[in-house]
């Protein structure tokens, strides 16, 4: 599938996508350098660079992403903004990057849903990364609703690490999104190393749950997964990591979380350590915010309301 | 000026009523006061009630004669009293940068946030944009929260033991920091100390024994006293450990 140019027309026009796009990409015009812009489950705008192309797959809604061994410093944006109601749209996008290239991805999903009906994303996001490859990816999710009809995201990242290969993932979801089930599956190679931060606010009566698993099957593989969560209103978290240490390795997974007024959080961990080599650390914290913080920040002269707000805002940050 | 007027402070422990403070009167508006004496004897409670961290069980608290006694911490702070904490504390994420801006209650710029860290000589390059965390040695957690105060420049400003985790070497600085603290206020500076050093820049010293004032006058009358104290009690530990090593 093609993009649809008549689409993309209406897109740049209308000033509710144009605001989705910067919820996602942090950019009001079309970003530089290869991108592919989905709105409302179709494709509407694609650029590829002498070094990145980007393919229609044929059997299944999504794209290829392949990026040429040695490319240096490029970017690619993959935003997906949805601004219907009762839309439910599926994506499989994979990530081909080759020996030695070094490039920042840029993804994540935006809805405004204006109707009664629930409207949702699941995109099922693959990476394979050749030896040496380089891949920063930043996700962000969001969702805004007129009417009370939920926004549901439930994005599925799988990544294949190879030799030496580096992969850091930075991951937002902070306001709108009423349920997600986050579900990343890793595999780090030999000398590879994968860092995952992860960032989570949900209120009133939102849910999420993150599941980690990560294999450490190479010989020096790493991981350190770092999820921060503020939990408001009446809504629930759920944090499941599980870190296999099948090589001499080294894994840590941190669980954070800040909980609010009626909020309840899980974290559970599995460490399973089937080297002798192999270093497992798992840490969770879970509870109400310091009320040494509150103070100090109050001795500042910031109000209980203000001091709260700025400790949230450091801790999402 | 700061006035305490028959303040009193207790807490229920198992049941009982232990008194930590015992009908404190004491009028403040010197440059520099040092609040000393034993562990235990109501220091840091005192600081706590002046900033409205406690609440005083009995007693007046006026600032410039207006009764702050009902205020909040943060209605105190924006009246002009500031507390370095004897523990700073950490956080999860915000930086130093911002954090040295909350104190200044403006967006500082880099440069300025950096001259005061600078000032408590810290390379402020550095330390900047680093998180104030559990990454930060206590040392280095003392000296940014005397920063804050220098980004606060108000009016009536506490310090808990500032000196404590600070080495010798920085120590001469910290006492031209705290001159400088008092440049840029024009306030009082109440300083909880034992240290002699600290004792001897100040203009009046208050000694707490056991929750109550037992001294409370100009440096130069108070402080000979307290070092022959001192003196005699090394005398007598010397006394008898000597005796201990004897048998």
């Amino acid at each position: 599938m093609t993009p649809n140019t008549a689409v993309k027309e209406d897109i740049v026009k209308d000033k509710i996508y144009q605001n989705l796009l910067k919820e996602v990409t942090g950019l009001y015009a079309m970003p530089m350098g290869a991108f592919n812009i989905r709105a409302d489950g179709e494709g509407v705008d694609r650029h590829t660079t002498a070094n990145i192309d980007i393919v229609t797959k044929k059997d299944q809604p999504g794209i290829d992403i392949i990026v040429k061994p040695g490319t240096k410093n490029e970017s690619i944006h993959i935003p997906v903004v949805i601004g219907r109601s009762g839309l439910n749209d599926l994506v499989y996008n994979d990530f081909y990057i080759g020996e030695d290239a070094d490039v920042t991805i840029i993804a994540g999903c935006a809805i405004h849903n204006p109707g009664h009906d629930d409207s949702g994303h699941d995109g099922i996001h693959r990476f394979f990364l050749e030896k040496n490859a380089r891949v920063k990816y930043v996700e962000k999710h969001y969702g805004e609703s007129e009417q009370g009809a939920k926004n549901i995201l439930n994005p599925t990242t799988v990544i294949e690490l190879g030799p030496h290969s580096y992969m850091e993932m930075d991951s937002v979801q902070i306001q709108g999104v009423d349920s997600t089930r986050r579900d990343t599956r890793a595999v780090v190679g030999d000398g590879a190393t994968l860092i995952v931060t992860e960032k989570i606010m949900t209120s009133d009566d939102q849910t999420a749950e993150t599941i980690f698993d990560v294999k450490l099957n190479g010989e020096d593989s790493k991981t350190h997964v770092i999820s921060r969560s503020v939990v408001k209103g009446q809504s629930k978290q759920k944090f499941i990591s599980k870190l296999e240490g099948n090589n001499k390795s080294h894994g840590h997974s941190e669980c954070d979380a800040i909980l609010m007024d009626d909020g309840r959080a899980i974290a559970i961990p599995e460490v399973t350590a089937n080297h002798l080599d192999a270093e497992l650390i798992h840490e969770a914290v879970i509870g109400k915010i310091a009320g040494e913080q509150l103070v100090k920040l109050m001795t500042l002269g910031l109000s209980e309301k203000e001091a709260e707000a700025e400790i949230i805002s450091g801790f999402m940050k | 000026m700061l006035e305490l007027q028959h303040i009193s402070f207790s807490v229920d422990v198992d049941g009982k009523q232990k008194d930590i403070l015992r009908d404190i009167n004491l009028t403040i508006d010197d440059q520099f006061v040092a609040v000393t004496g034993p562990n235990g004897s109501g220091k840091s409670t005192l600081a706590k009630l002046i900033m409205g961290i406690e609440k005083p069980t009995e007693g007046r608290i006026l600032l410039n004669g207006e009764d702050i006694t009902d205020l909040a911490v943060d209605e105190r702070a924006r009246r002009g009293i500031s507390f370095a904490f004897q523990q700073p504390v950490r956080f999860k994420g915000l930086d130093i940068f911002q954090l040295v801006s909350l104190a200044a209650g403006r967006e500082l710029s880099k440069d300025t946030a950096c001259e005061y860290l600078s000032e408590v000589g810290l390379c402020a390059l550095d330390y900047v944009d680093r998180p104030l965390d559990q990454s930060l040695s206590g040392g280095e957690l003392k000296r940014i929260e005397i920063a804050m105060m220098l980004a606060r420049g108000s009016e009536f400003t506490i310090l808990d033991e500032p000196e404590a985790g600070i080495d010798l070497w920085s120590f001469q600085n910290l006492i031209s920091v705290f001159r400088h603290l008092h440049e840029v206020t024009g306030g009082t500076i109440l300083i909880i100390s034992h240290q002699e050093r600290i004792l001897n820049m100040v203009d009046k010293i208050i000694v707490l024994e056991e929750g109550r004032v037992a001294q409370y006058g100009a440096k130069d009358d108070i402080l000979p006293g307290l070092i022959l104290e001192v003196d005699d009690c090394k005398r007598a530990c010397d006394h008898f450990s000597l005796k201990g090593a004897s048998k």
